[in-house]
């Protein structure tokens, strides 16, 4: 069982997802951001005028706006970070369009594989740029557009103009702004009225150059009726110095439709992500975000849902993992905007060696929003004496006739629980994975049963040598 | 060969505060023992110090498997050295399914060098098994499914701990108030069991049991060898099935004037705690 786990372990540091493809930039732009920076990375995509104004407003958006004052320490240089890198020049419809060294990087993560056998279509990204794309032909005769976020301004400019930057505006946030000058890369996905995608389509993000930003940009349309499950991964391998992620997630979904976005990240400890994910859901649509975070040295992440119509639903499912020199800040919004709109969260943090969570939670119920609901879990789970959790739920209603119920919990692992499970001929360290793993159960066992393993899998390394 | 298992002068203090003071029990393979004592006296701490609670410090004395002194040794190895305690409160352990929970407490009791990783037995043998002592047990299969003590009804409780040392046998039980929470015919059904179990363990010798009570009806089936009164933290007096007869009619009134020490010693206790 578990094999490569155990054989990783006998290497100490080293992990399946740290290590370095040796890199041959097809271009590199320059350290730092200025306007001569953002008007290359516009230029060398051959942007309409729209989309090149659109970034040279966000730049001075981003360059006006303080850092936030909550969350984490967030100690980056700006100005020693790369914003593009274009490491092919052509995107790959197959796995050997791709040049070699960066095919071998996925291949190592598993991807090809995961296509052939569950997915509806793939992207994977490397550093700025999406460098390989597919999907499964019949989605494509039925409508379905799955495609990087850059093509799509070219070819799909009715739909972009409508939707770019409208869930999340520039001006939302200093990190939204700064995507929202350097973005590139990301998915776009549409798909049409009525049309359900059995299959997850899948992206994959990796960075793998050292002090790199990856900045992509996801817009996803849902219409009428219709449904989807979009999967993102997210590594890259461990460097002395920082990089950073900062992506924009915007979903719409509208009248009776379905989205569920899942992420599983496991980012190396040096990686700031800090990440706007919001979707927009219309009449008796529903809207699911499940959040795996692993990894990284300071997260902030909170998807969002906002109900704007009667019946719309939102659900937030977020697990946070963190160890020793990792700080994860996340959680969820809702907004219920309309009439009869129900939202649940349920957030599970888990904090070891030294490791902080933090859950930030927003419910908001605005004036005329009658017969909303809401229910927030949130529960903390403490494996050691120098790791912390904090809960900072916040709580806005404007209407009488709501029902807004939270919870929360933080426990540490009880020696109890631990006795009990060794007078049972358990290990220590078997024994506080199995209460981890139990922890977790209720939202492992609302992914797909392939993610479900991953996250499983992931949680897994985390939890080595975690008891001495 | 015949184990034994041996308490010696045990004195036990939980967060400072001495509880056992002075504890001498002798156990053999196949001798059934009933522990009795009024409520507070420290039968579970005993129980819990042999099966090597962290919380419970032994601060001398020592409790010896076959001459080996055990005091030093985790949970772990205790239970898969054929240690096991029903406990009078079993702990809920959320998300972790029973059947999992079991599979892996098989394993390793019948592969005490196992490490962390390696192989399980092989799911179609434990189901089968498990599948078997459930049925002994008369619980629906159903509960395999279930998260380990959560939710469980007092008694259901009681039958996943006989559940459990069924699945593990072990070569020394120590049953913590098991009948306490079952109805009429669970304790009954108990009552058999255990005897059942008791008769063959993994190392093939019949089981030592520790039974620790306030009632007959676990003991009708599983008549004591021994059977001892703990009174402030001591063992004060052993006799045969008589005393258990004895104290479950009469009570603790013969006891106490007899141990006017060991009163003094119960006083103590709960005025510090
Ligand atoms: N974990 C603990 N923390 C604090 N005090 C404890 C703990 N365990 C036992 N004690 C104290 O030790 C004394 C003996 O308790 P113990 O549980 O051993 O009694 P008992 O004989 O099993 O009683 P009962 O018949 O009620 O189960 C009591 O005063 C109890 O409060
Ligand atoms: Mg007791």
């Amino acid at each position: 069982m578990a094999t490569d786990i155990t054989e990783n372990s006998a290497l100490g540091e080293i992990n399946k997802y740290d290590f370095v493809t040796p890199s041959h930039d097809v271009f590199k732009a320059e350290k730092g951001i200025n306007a001569d920076i953002v008007s290359q990375i516009s230029e060398m995509k051959n942007e309409p005028k729209w989309m090149r104004d659109y970034r040279m407003e966000a730049l001075k958006i981003f360059e006006s706006k303080p850092m936030p004052k909550w969350g984490g320490d967030i100690a980056i240089d700006f100005q020693n970070i790369y914003y593009y890198l274009k490491p092919t020049n052509e995107q790959g419809k197959t796995w050997d369009d791709v040049p070699a060294e960066i095919k071998e990087t996925f291949d190592k993560l598993g991807i090809p594989e995961a296509e052939k056998k569950y997915l509806a279509g793939v992207k994977a990204q490397f550093e700025s740029e999406v460098v390989y794309g597919s999907l499964q032909e019949d989605l494509g005769k039925q409508g379905v557009l799955f495609s990087d976020t850059d093509s799509a301004v070219k070819e799909h400019p009715e739909l972009l103009r409508e939707y770019f930057g409208k869930i999340i505006p520039s001006t939302d946030n200093k990190f939204a702004a700064l995507n929202s000058a350097v973005w590139s890369g990301g998915s776009f996905i549409y798909v049409p009225p009525g049309v359900k995608i059995e299959f997850p389509l899948q992206a994959y993000f990796r960075i793998n150059a050292e002090q790199m930003g990856q900045f992509e940009r996801t817009l996803i349309i849902v219409d009428e009726g219709a449904e989807v499950h979009y999967v993102e991964g997210c590594t890259a391998p461990m460097y002395t110095t920082e990089s950073l992620h900062s992506a924009v997630v915007e979903v719409i979904v509208k009248k009776n439709g379905r989205c569920r976005y899942t992420t599983i990240q496991n980012w190396a400890n040096n990686i700031y992500n800090l990440v706007t994910k919001r979707a927009m859901a219309y009449e008796n649509s529903l809207m699911e975000w499940i959040d795996g975070n692993l990894g990284s040295h300071l997260t902030m992440k909170y998807p969002a849902v906002y109900l704007m119509e009667p019946g719309a639903r939102g659900e937030i499912l977020s697990i946070a993992f963190s160890s020793k020199g990792q700080h994860q800040d996340a959680g969820a919004k809702v907004v219920h905007c309309a009439p009869n709109t129900k939202s649940r969260i349920i957030s599970k943090s888990i904090s070891k060696n030294g490791g902080r969570s933090s859950y930030r939670g927003l419910c908001k119920v605005e004036d005329g929003a009658t017969g909303c609901k809401s229910n927030v879990v949130c529960d903390a789970l403490i494996l050691d004496a120098d790791s912390r959790s904090d809960t900072y739920p916040y709580i806005e209603v404007e209407e009488q006739d709501v029902q807004v119920e939270h919870e929360a919990s933080v426990s540490r692992i009880g020696e109890e629980q631990l006795f009990y499970l060794m007078s049972r001929g358990l290990t220590e360290a078997e024994a506080s994975s199995m209460i981890v793993s139990g922890f977790i159960e209720p939202l492992i066992k609302e992914l797909p049963m392939e993610y479900a393993v991953e996250m499983n899998r992931l949680i897994e390394l985390q939890m080595e040598g975690s008891v001495g | 060969m015949s184990e034994t298992l041996k308490i010696t002068d045990l004195h036990v203090a939980v967060e400072g505060k001495p509880i056992l003071r002075g504890v001498n029990l002798t156990i053999q393979q196949g001798e059934t023992h009933a522990l009795m004592g009024p409520n507070g006296s420290g039968k579970s701490t005993l129980g819990n110090a042999v099966m090597g609670h962290p919380g419970y410090e032994i601060t001398s004395g020592s409790i010896e498997l076959n001459g080996e002194n055990i005091v030093e040794w985790d949970a772990t190895q205790r239970s898969r050295a054929g240690i096991f305690m029903a406990f009078q409160r079993p702990m809920a352990i959320p998300g972790v399914k029973m059947a999992d929970f079991l599979r892996h407490a098989t394993t390793n009791v019948r592969n005490p060098n196992r490490k962390e990783g390696e192989d399980l037995i092989p799911m179609r043998q434990f189901r089968k098994e498990l599948t078997e002592q459930m049925k002994n047990l008369r619980m629906d299969t159903e509960f395999a499914r279930r998260y380990v003590n959560d939710g469980f009804s007092g008694g259901e409780m009681k039958r996943a701990e006989i559940l459990q040392m069924a699945m593990l046998r072990p070569k020394f039980a120590i049953l913590d108030e098991t009948d306490s929470g079952l109805d009429v015919d669970a304790v009954k059904l108990a009552s058999e069991s255990i005897a059942q179990i008791g008769k063959e363990t993994a190392g093939g010798g019949q089981m030592g049991i520790l039974i620790i009570t306030h009632h007959d009806k676990l003991l009708e089936r599983n008549t004591p060898d021994f059977t001892h009164v703990m009174l402030g933290g001591k063992i004060v007096e052993t006799g045969g099935v008589e005393l258990a007869h004895e104290l479950y009619t009469e009570g603790y009134d013969r006891i106490r004037e007899t141990y006017p020490d060991a009163v003094a010693a119960e006083k103590a206790m709960t005025e510090t705690a």
